[in-house]
């Protein structure tokens, strides 16, 4: 369905000749990356090659040096005034879930809608139990982070994001820091969510995910994008040897 | 700590420490000499007068007090229960100050007759400017320690300016400087708010890096969720941050604020009619410094170790809610 979509719809991520420095050590170099509504996108790549980054760059998290990057039209740069504005509509979904641990998991999905877009607390409620059920845990609405498992908590993270309902979900390797066998429930929850048409960049290690769901796959290494392609073909015919030698690496197992 | 499940033996099961230990007891009750003592007069009727037993008389005393206290120990050491230990080596060393003090020879009349004036107007004093110094201390601190990791170079130059100048100066000085420093700018300060002051900015000082050290000990992931949800600075402080650290905060602050009770004392020197001061002053007409002195140490004791168990208390509660 997508591939009839991709060109008519309208771009909401635009990143052009992106630079990023930490002091001398060039991060990321040159990016140039456009993500149109509905795009499901995967970025892979070895350790330190600037996957995080660039993903914390869409929201700010990080700051860039040089060229652009905009989000539904808005260009982020030191001294905007709206970029609360710009976070509370791009999701993200972190390694460590970072929930805040002194809330129920209830108040964790309720706090953003209601303290940022000044929600009545019965809606927040309404509307973050019926995610917490779209996300397959609303019994553990009372309990506090610390009491669940690393995925349930990271689905809570995922129905956190949700509630306040974003344009763009980023996921910067969200099944990393889980028990092997808490990964599948976290990616299941992911596909859902692609398959309901949310815009989304995923960071992960996760091929079989990539394959399944994505519409295109970024390979990343030294701060570089290097190939950017269609699932198939970039697992079928990777173009640069770089990427050849990182799938045989990966594609082992 | 995380006590080991293997321990050593207890030292005084064996044989050689326990003729170690007497030894050295021995000694220093001989070097000290001890025959003037309870102990000398009651072993006259065997050892005759004590200040003719010479050599003989002292090692003799000094036998029987250090055969004694090494009795004590191994006594206490066959109590089972830690906690009734504890309580019977408390009892012992009270009674052993209470008789130190008895031996002044007080005088407990007086003492009667004035311990309800010091309890109503020293402890009264003394808990009142504590408790309004703690309060605008904790202000000061939360606003000092923001300021201090703000990226603005003004708020940090004063914040470390505030926190190097009253962190460096004695106390007792900042008092000093305080009460008779702002009249000569044309502002004339009673002592009771003069001394609220000195012991605010102080303590205030202190517990900016309390208070930044608890903040600091937040995970950045904390302001990372908070921030990618479009949370705002004041939002993620108000209601991420500092809930998370209050925990953190609590149990040195308590501590702030035992020192700072005791501390009052020096605002006793501008004339606040404070536990110190009416110590210093009410035993002055008959000298009967002794008794004053005594009690006002007594009631500070008591008032610290109330508070040691209130704060105690609060920080069991705090312990729990983590580990839920």
């Amino acid at each position: 369905m997508s591939e009839d979509n991709k060109n008519t719809k309208e771009t909401i991520i635009s990143i052009k000749e992106m630079n990023k420095f930490y002091g001398d050590f060039q991060a990321l170099s040159d990016i140039n990356l456009d993500v149109k509504v509905g795009e499901r996108i995967v970025i892979c790549g070895p350790s330190g090659s600037g996957k995080s980054t660039l993903i914390r760059c869409v929201n700010r998290l990080e700051a860039h040096q040089s060229g652009s990057v905009s989000v539904n039209g808005v260009e982020l740069h030191q001294h905007m005034k709206n970029i609360d504005k710009v976070r509370s509509e791009v999701g993200m979904v972190f390694q460590h879930f970072n929930l805040f641990p002194h809330m129920t998991i209830l108040e964790n999905c309720t706090a953003g809608p209601m303290w940022v877009n000044n929600m009545s607390p019965a809606d927040a409620h309404e509307m973050a139990m019926n995610y917490l059920n779209r996300v397959r845990i609303p019994e553990q609405a009372n309990k506090y982070p610390a009491q669940l498992s690393g995925g349930q908590q990271q689905r809570v993270a995922i129905a956190r994001s949700l509630c306040m309902n974003p344009k763009v979900m980023l996921f910067d390797e969200p099944t990393s820091a889980l028990d092997p066998e808490m990964v599948s429930e976290v990616l299941d929850t992911m596909t859902d969510l692609a398959e309901s048409g949310m815009t989304m960049i995923c960071v992960t290690h996760e091929m079989g995910f990539a394959k399944r769901v994505a519409d295109r796959v970024i390979f990343m290494d030294e701060g570089k994008i290097v190939e950017s392609n269609e699932p198939i073909a970039f697992f079928e015919s990777p173009k640069s040897e770089r990427t050849k030698k990182f799938l045989s690496q990966v594609l082992v197992h | 700590m995380i006590r080991d499940t293997v321990t050593d033996e207890v030292l005084l099961r064996k044989p050689k420490f326990i003729a170690l230990l007497f030894s050295i007891i021995l000694l220093c009750f001989f070097i000290i000499d001890p025959s003037q003592s309870i102990m000398g007069q009651l072993l006259e009727p065997a050892l005759g007068d004590p200040e003719q037993s010479g050599v003989y008389g002292r090692f003799v005393t000094s036998f029987m007090l250090a055969a004694l206290l090494v009795l004590n120990l191994l006594a206490i050491s066959f109590i089972p229960h830690f906690r009734l230990q504890v309580i019977v080596v408390w009892i012992q060393l009270l009674i052993l100050f209470l008789s130190f003090f008895y031996s002044f020879d007080l005088s407990f009349v007086f003492i009667r007759s004035k311990i309800w004036f010091m309890v109503t107007q020293g402890i009264f004093t003394t808990l009142y400017v504590s408790a309004i110094s703690i309060v605008i201390a904790s202000c000061i601190a939360i606003i000092g320690a923001i300021a201090k990791m703000s990226s603005n170079g003004f708020a940090y130059a004063i914040a470390s300016f505030y926190t190097s100048f009253f962190r460096g100066l004695p106390l007792l000085m900042q008092v000093y400087l305080i009460y008779l420093g702002l009249p000569q700018i044309g502002y004339v300060i009673d002592a009771v708010p003069a001394g609220i002051i000195a012991l605010s900015l102080c303590y205030g000082a202190y517990m900016t890096e309390i208070f930044r050290a608890g903040i600091m000990s937040i995970d950045a992931g904390q302001w990372e969720g908070s921030r990618a949800l479009g949370f705002n600075f004041s939002l993620i402080m108000r209601k991420i941050i500092l809930p998370q650290s209050i925990p953190l905060i609590i149990p040195p602050t308590g501590n702030q604020f035992i020192a700072m009770l005791k501390d009052s004392s020096l605002v006793s020197v501008i004339g606040v009619w404070e536990l110190m001061f009416l110590a210093r002053t009410l035993g002055n007409k008959t000298f009967n410094h002794m008794e004053m002195l005594i009690t006002a140490a007594m009631l500070y004791w008591m008032m610290t170790m109330v508070l040691e168990l209130i704060q105690s208390r609060i920080e069991r509660k705090y312990q729990k809610r983590q580990s839920r």
